[in-house]
């Protein structure tokens, strides 16, 4: 049976990837609709370092990371000044490690629904008077709710699952930085096999129920307009 | 100044457009060339969905560009009907008639009559991907309408249409045409919806502006014959004046006479378009009893001018005010001596009703 270590983690698991969640909606969807729109020529560049923590090693992320978050860091002498204190392992440094982790998730699905939607529905919004900012609310956000659903399923569960980061910037504090990944590492460390199964079976039945729902959830491809 | 007036010059590669265009406060306009001319591009500009940096815009009373002032689209008084409808997939249809009536604060009482003047009020609870191409474009043509627009910019709505759709919606702008108080920017290069609907003829030709004035005017102007289609000719505005019921004909009243037309059923007092192509048109120059052509009226030659082919000319004659358009070999010009102002008959074999 899970212990109430495990419960403690799975807590702050969902606790985690529930704010990286709500952070990235609010931070990722400028950043994908900058990308769909823009002819500005840092496209590309702004483009590849949103998708850099795809090709990255978690490690070298984290190294980074905790270097700029330590007392030396840029980081860190901002939250210190503020009086914020430094944020390495802390349940804040781990959402921040988390949200730049699984930027790419949320951004690419995203920036494709977007790019998806094309010119034609925002100018007519604009000769039916709506302002960019009312147009996108009112036409591109709607038109874009798959790519909504798809982008926050997959950085929920890519959060969930995250260890090298966490491990690099969290460490391994129960109730605090502890979770589910590193439990299950901690668990197999100490050849605690039963244990470890509750936990690796629950992750795997998680991310394959996220996957059925996304899947349902996603709207069935309308008939496009003759 | 007039209601509207355009300086808009705009360098795409390859593609230039040099526009200075002044335009009617109401009717008709129609902006007719061959694709790839600019037409689009001009009306988009218009809109302000394109920049022309440095452009002078005046529409409806309001300056819309000037120098490095750029009025943004959505601060535009203007409805802008798309070649495809582009209704929003994501509301229904009185929804999407709602969104820009909400933005421009319209009464209820205009959507009734936009309801009405497009026939669109079974419509309304269903959603654009069920309506037919025609239906969705009466829905466009409505929702454009609602914003309270000083000008109506219209970019070939039938063009995405087969010819079905196309004569259902045609009677819908004519409705339009007669009721609406606003000018309306028709950009088409169908010499069927032109010879029906404009008032007012801009012809654009590779970015430029070529001939530009009333319809009638500018079909019968000889030094650029303008084809409608297959052959030069010219559109004249008339009246159903009288019927003759034992021959199946109506008579249409024009300003500068009448002409013997097919019997359509077209009521009395009714008014219709006739269009005389340069082909149908002959010359004599004396009257002539015994022919079969029931179409005689009196002119005077206005101009003579060289056709495309050397054996052929083009005459504009002048009848009673209106100009018709002849085309008649070189050698019976030389024949009957023809000369501007001239008196001749003209006999006109077949008169097309548009409308």
């Amino acid at each position: 049976m899970p212990t109430s270590e495990d419960f403690g983690a799975i807590r702050l698991t969902l606790e985690l990837a529930t704010v990286v969640t709500l952070l990235l909606l609010i931070l990722g969807t400028p950043i994908a609709w900058w990308l769909a729109r823009t002819r500005s020529r840092l496209r590309s560049s702004v483009g590849a370092i949103v998708t850099l923590p795809l090709v990255l090693p978690p490690t070298v992320l984290g190294f980074y990371l905790l270097l700029l978050m330590g007392p030396s860091g840029f980081l860190g002498h901002l939250t210190q000044s503020l009086g914020l204190g430094l944020l390495p392992f802390t349940f804040p440094g781990l959402v921040i490690a988390s949200t730049l982790y699984s930027l790419p998730f949320f951004v690419q699905p995203l920036q494709n629904a977007f790019e998806a939607i094309g010119d034609r529905p925002l100018e007519a919004a604009a000769t039916l008077r709506a302002s960019p900012l009312d147009a996108f609310f009112s036409v591109a956000v709607p038109l874009a709710k798959p790519g909504f659903v798809t982008s926050s399923f997959l950085s929920f569960a890519h959060t969930v699952g995250e260890f090298g980061v966490v491990l690099m910037i969290g460490g391994n504090i129960p109730d605090k930085t502890r979770v589910i990944s590193v439990q299950i590492y901690n668990h197999v460390e100490a050849l605690e096999y039963t244990e470890a199964h509750w936990l690796a079976g629950g992750m795997l039945a998680f991310s394959f129920l996220v996957l059925v729902a996304m899947n349902a959830l996603k709207p069935r491809q309308k008939a496009a307009e003759p | 100044m007039k209601p509207v007036d355009a300086r808009l010059k705009l360098e795409r590669n390859e593609f230039t457009l040099d526009v200075d265009l002044s335009l009617p406060g109401r009717g008709i306009t129609a902006l007719f060339g061959p694709s790839g001319s600019g037409k689009t591009t001009l009306l988009r500009c218009l809109a302000g969905l394109e920049r022309a940096p440095g452009g002078y815009l005046y529409v409806a009373g309001e300056i819309w560009q000037d120098g490095d002032y750029f009025l943004p689209t959505h601060k535009r008084r203007l409805g802008y009907v798309f070649q495809e409808a582009n209704l929003f997939p994501h509301l229904d249809i009185r929804r999407n008639l709602e969104y820009g009536m909400r933005r421009s604060g319209i009464r209820r009482i205009d959507l009734d009559n936009a309801l009405d003047l497009l026939g669109i009020n079974h419509l309304l609870e269903r959603r654009p991907e069920n309506l037919s191409g025609g239906e969705r474009q009466r829905v466009a043509i409505a929702r454009a309408l609602l914003v309270n627009p000083g000008i109506l910019l219209m970019d070939e709505p039938l063009a995405a249409l087969d010819l079905a759709r196309k004569q259902e919606i045609l009677p819908y702008l004519e409705r339009l045409h007669e009721e609406l108080s606003i000018p309306i920017l028709y950009v088409s290069h169908s010499p069927d919806e032109v010879a029906r609907l404009a008032d007012h003829l801009v012809v654009m030709e590779k970015g430029r502006v070529v001939a530009d004035g009333p319809l009638s005017e500018t079909l019968a102007r000889l030094d650029l014959p303008i084809r409608l289609g297959e052959d030069a000719g010219v559109v004249i505005d008339a009246v159903i004046g009288a019927r003759d019921e034992a021959w199946h004909l109506v008579r249409a009243d024009f300003a500068g006479g009448e002409l013997w037309v097919r019997d359509n059923g077209m009521t009395l007092g009714h008014p219709v378009r006739v269009r005389i192509l340069a082909r149908d048109v002959s010359l004599a120059a004396a009257h002539t009893e015994h022919t079969s052509i029931l179409n005689l009226m009196q002119g005077t030659i206005a101009e003579i001018a060289d056709d495309a082919h050397p054996a052929q000319s083009l005459a504009r004659v002048d009848v009673g005010g209106t100009p018709i358009v002849s085309r008649l070999t070189k050698r019976s010009a030389a024949a009957l001596g023809l000369s501007p102002g001239q008196p001749v008959w003209v006999q006109i074999k077949t008169v097309a009703l548009i409308g």
